[in-house]
């Protein structure tokens, strides 16, 4: 069991919770995730890890409120309990390349972060692009400032940053600035296809980080298989990134609405019976 | 005292029959389907016994219980005595007498057999492991040796690793058990259905376990929050025994398999048996299972996943196997119960193709008639494509049960450890040591998927190979040689 030591709302639906996880924070390398089990009625969840220290033994988690399981995690107090497996998946590859953007939306920006630390601690030129819909909805800015060399922001409703998507800012930034030797982009499906598809006709090596429905995450279960470059592939352990112009975001957006039906009344009960706070909720990605 | 009985009354006395829960009442419930031999009927049955003198039952036996001894125990109502022999040679006696496939082990050569039904081995296990449950109070249990001060590191809670981890604590090792789910038993819990293993039976194997010493560590994967060598260098283990399973689901490769409702066995079953989706919206898995439903295959995991589907309200449960009844690999039992629970077997059929709609939800399946040809290698005939007969059946949902590969996360992340080609582990034979030396392997993750008496096997025969290395061997515990 590992215990919550620190929960914080870090913008409206997103909580940051510190746990006190100290092996898997000796391992932890960025790219990797953890799947969390609240209780034993509970689902498993896979999520990305947004920070670990080694020395205080603890990781850092940052969950959007989307679904039942995730706003009943939002109820939790410090001191509570909960079961945290990981370190899971293949971690990033991390080179000095030269300069590489990194561009998250949403959810997205909290897994980002540890590539970003670690792409900028192997010497690379780290511009970070982030957005979201509104300015609250940018989290972590504090830390994706200090791993970067350079940040670029972008919201939906032109609150902070410029007004629009982050592919505009992506976009721009090579038009002024010439082609990066690599893009990271981990967000909304929607926003790394439309990453996926600018960087394509240009050449420019593009990674991103898939979350896919998962049980297990250890590849016993098949669930969270996508389609790259015409293979099946277990996001839990051949991923969870992958070479953005491989992969069938299409199938993949698709396959993540399987249960969308069930996710809905599990929602809708949940809420019935804990007219909480968490009726702000957040957009499905 | 049992009745004096000459041989030949012996085997007039007909085979008892299994009491099990009416096919119509069962589909909608998961209780168990086989209620299990009351005391007269296993006294009854027992009493068919012959009690060779060279039992050939004995040698077929994957661990060789003295099968006539425990059974003569049981014509006398010795329940208790008839338990001690049988757990001297199966710690897991409540679990085999439900799952074994007695009929191609110790049934097959059963004398009695040659001219009428063979005794009903299986059963009378089950009869006494559940016997001793239903008395109440402690489970007898074996006597540890002393402390050798050895630790030993058991990765992976299927039947393997519960055999090996029990044995090493009998023995006096200090074992912990790693396992990758919230759970214990491997297949037994997230495979096998409650309606044939009950999940509490299992609970109380692991229990047992606990009540030996050996300490256990859910969550853990090994290859990820340490590898093998690490369980050598960073935890001071003395020895690791890798019991990972078969868990790699495998897929047709035919188009339309990545549509969202298209499932691989293990996930099917796990959302159902380990999730408890069943229970949805009481438990927070969904199962998200149509009202028609093909399951791929004809073995034991496709018979599971059709009885479940059934159980879990669809109309239409079609088992579709591209050769005929007689080469399914299914136990009969489990064949004949699917039977009975009105499961609709389409033999020679393989699907070809899943087609689906706009939304990638799957809408039906392209299925090809077959016929039997030529012999292959492996003596079976082989199925080969009718030319022209296709058909289409509308499907909501089609589980893929054709069959589990090594899980590859241990072996993938352990150097120098030696696989074959299908990236099982290879050992040798007699110790069931690796290329590594100190590290152990057994079970599915050796010799592919097979069954749960051969992995308790193999997991037996580790214990003995792992505590013959420590003694003779590694002889000072690494904790002990590092401290001084
Ligand atoms: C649906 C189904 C029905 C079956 N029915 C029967 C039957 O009726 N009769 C029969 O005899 N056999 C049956 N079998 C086969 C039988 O269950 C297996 O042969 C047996 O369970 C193998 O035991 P094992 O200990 O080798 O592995 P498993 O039971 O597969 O257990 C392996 C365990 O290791 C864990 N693990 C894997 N990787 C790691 C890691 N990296 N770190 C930590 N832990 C890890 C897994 O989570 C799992 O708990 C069935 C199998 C299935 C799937
Ligand atoms: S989550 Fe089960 S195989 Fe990836």
């Amino acid at each position: 069991m590992a215990t919550l030591l620190k929960i914080e709302e870090i913008a409206p639906a997103f909580k940051r919770y510190l746990v006190e996880m100290p092996e898997i924070a000796r391992k932890h390398q960025a790219g990797q995730f953890v799947i969390v089990l609240l209780h034993d009625h509970g689902e498993r969840i896979p999520l990305t890890i947004a920070d670990s220290d080694a020395d205080a033994g603890t990781l850092t988690l940052v969950v959007q409120e989307v679904g039942k399981s995730t706003m009943e995690m939002g109820t939790l107090k410090e001191g509570d309990e909960i079961q945290v497996v990981g370190p899971l998946g293949t971690p990033t590859h991390i080179e000095n390349v030269g300069t590489c953007v990194c561009v998250g939306g949403g959810a997205g920006i909290a897994p980002l972060l540890p590539i970003a630390q670690a792409m900028k601690e192997a010497g690379n030129e780290v511009v970070s692009i982030l957005g979201g819909r509104t300015k609250e909805l940018v989290i972590l800015r504090d830390e994706m400032t200090a791993a970067s060399n350079e940040m670029i922001y972008t919201t939906d409703d032109g609150s902070f940053g410029a007004k629009g998507f982050v592919t505009n800012a992506l976009e721009r930034f090579i038009k002024e600035r010439g082609k990066p030797e690599m893009v990271i982009a981990i967000g909304p499906a929607i926003m790394m296809k439309a990453v996926a598809e600018m960087t394509r006709p240009l050449e420019i090596p593009t990674v991103v980080s898939l979350n896919t429905i998962m049980i297990d995450g250890t590849g016993m279960c098949g669930g969270c298989r996508v389609s790259v470059g015409g293979d099946s592939k277990f996001v839990c352990v051949d991923g969870p990134e992958f070479d953005a112009h491989t992969v069938d975001f299409d199938l993949m957006m698709k396959r993540q609405r399987t249960f969308l039906v069930e996710e809905e009344e599990a929602r809708r009960r949940y809420l019935e019976h804990h007219e909480c706070q968490a009726t702000k909720g957040g957009e499905l990605s | 005292m049992a009745r004096e009985l000459t041989k030949k009354e012996r085997m007039q006395i007909p085979r008892q029959p299994m009491p099990a829960q009416d096919p119509m009442e069962r589909i909608r419930n998961f209780g168990e389907v086989a209620l299990g031999l009351t005391p007269e009927m296993a006294i009854a049955e027992a009493e068919r016994c012959l009690e060779c003198k060279k039992p050939r039952c004995v040698e077929g036996c994957p661990v060789g219980i003295d099968i006539p001894a425990f059974i003569v125990e049981m014509a006398d109502g010795n329940f208790e005595k008839a338990l001690a022999i049988v757990k001297k040679d199966n710690t897991l006696p409540a679990i085999c007498g439900r799952v074994c496939p007695q009929e191609d082990q110790c049934e097959q050569v059963c004398v009695v057999g040659n001219k009428y039904k063979p005794v009903a081995i299986g059963r009378l296990e089950r009869f006494v492991a559940d016997w001793e449950v239903a008395q109440g109070g402690e489970i007898a249990m074996p006597e540890r040796q002393p402390e050798t001060g050895f630790k030993v590191a058991v990765v992976g809670s299927g039947p393997a690793g519960l055999a090996c981890a029990a044995q090493l604590a009998i023995l006096g090792h200090s074992v912990t058990l790693f396992e990758a789910l919230h759970k214990a038993g491997g297949v037994l819990v997230y495979g096998i259905p409650e309606f044939r293993l009950p999940k509490k039976i299992v609970e109380e194997e692991v229990g047992n376990l606990q009540k030996l010493g050996v300490e256990l560590r859910f969550n853990f994967v090994v290859g990820k929050l340490a590898s093998v060598q690490e369980l050598f260098t960073e935890y001071d283990f003395d020895s690791v025994f890798i019991a990972t399973g078969a868990g790699l689901p495998y897929f047709m490769g035919i188009p339309g398999e990545d549509y969202i409702g298209v499932y691989s066995a293990n996930e099917f079953l796990t959302r159902v048996n380990l999730m408890k989706g069943f229970d949805f919206p009481a438990y927070d898995t969904p199962v998200g299972m149509g009202r028609r439903v093909a399951v791929v295959g004809s073995g034991n995991v496709a018979m599971d996943c059709l009885r479940t589907a059934k159980r879990l309200g669809a109309e239409e449960v079609i088992c579709l196997y591209r050769r005929t009844r007689a080469e399914s690999p299914a136990r009969l039992e489990e064949l004949e119960h699917a039977e009975e629970e009105a499961i609709d077997f389409r033999w020679l059929s393989s699907p070809v193709e899943i087609y689906g709609d706009d939304d990638a939800r799957v809408r039906g399946v392209r299925v090809q008639k077959m016929e039997l040809g030529e012999p292959d290698a492996s003596g079976r005939r082989r199925p080969v494509p009718i030319e022209g007969e296709q058909y289409d059946m509308e499907m909501d949902t089609v589980i893929m049960g054709i069959g589990q590969g090594p899980n590859p996360l241990v072996t993938r992340s352990t150097e120098d450890l030696e696989l074959n080609r299908w990236g099982n582990i290879v050992v040798n034979e007699e110790t069931m040591m690796t290329s590594i030396p100190g590290v152990f392997a057994g079970g599915d993750i050796v010799t592919g998927a097979a069954t749960v008496i051969l992995a308790m096997g193999a997991g037996k025969v580790a214990a003995a190979g792992i505590d013959d290395y420590l003694r003779n061997e590694v002889r000072v515990p690494r904790s002990k040689a590092d401290g001084t």
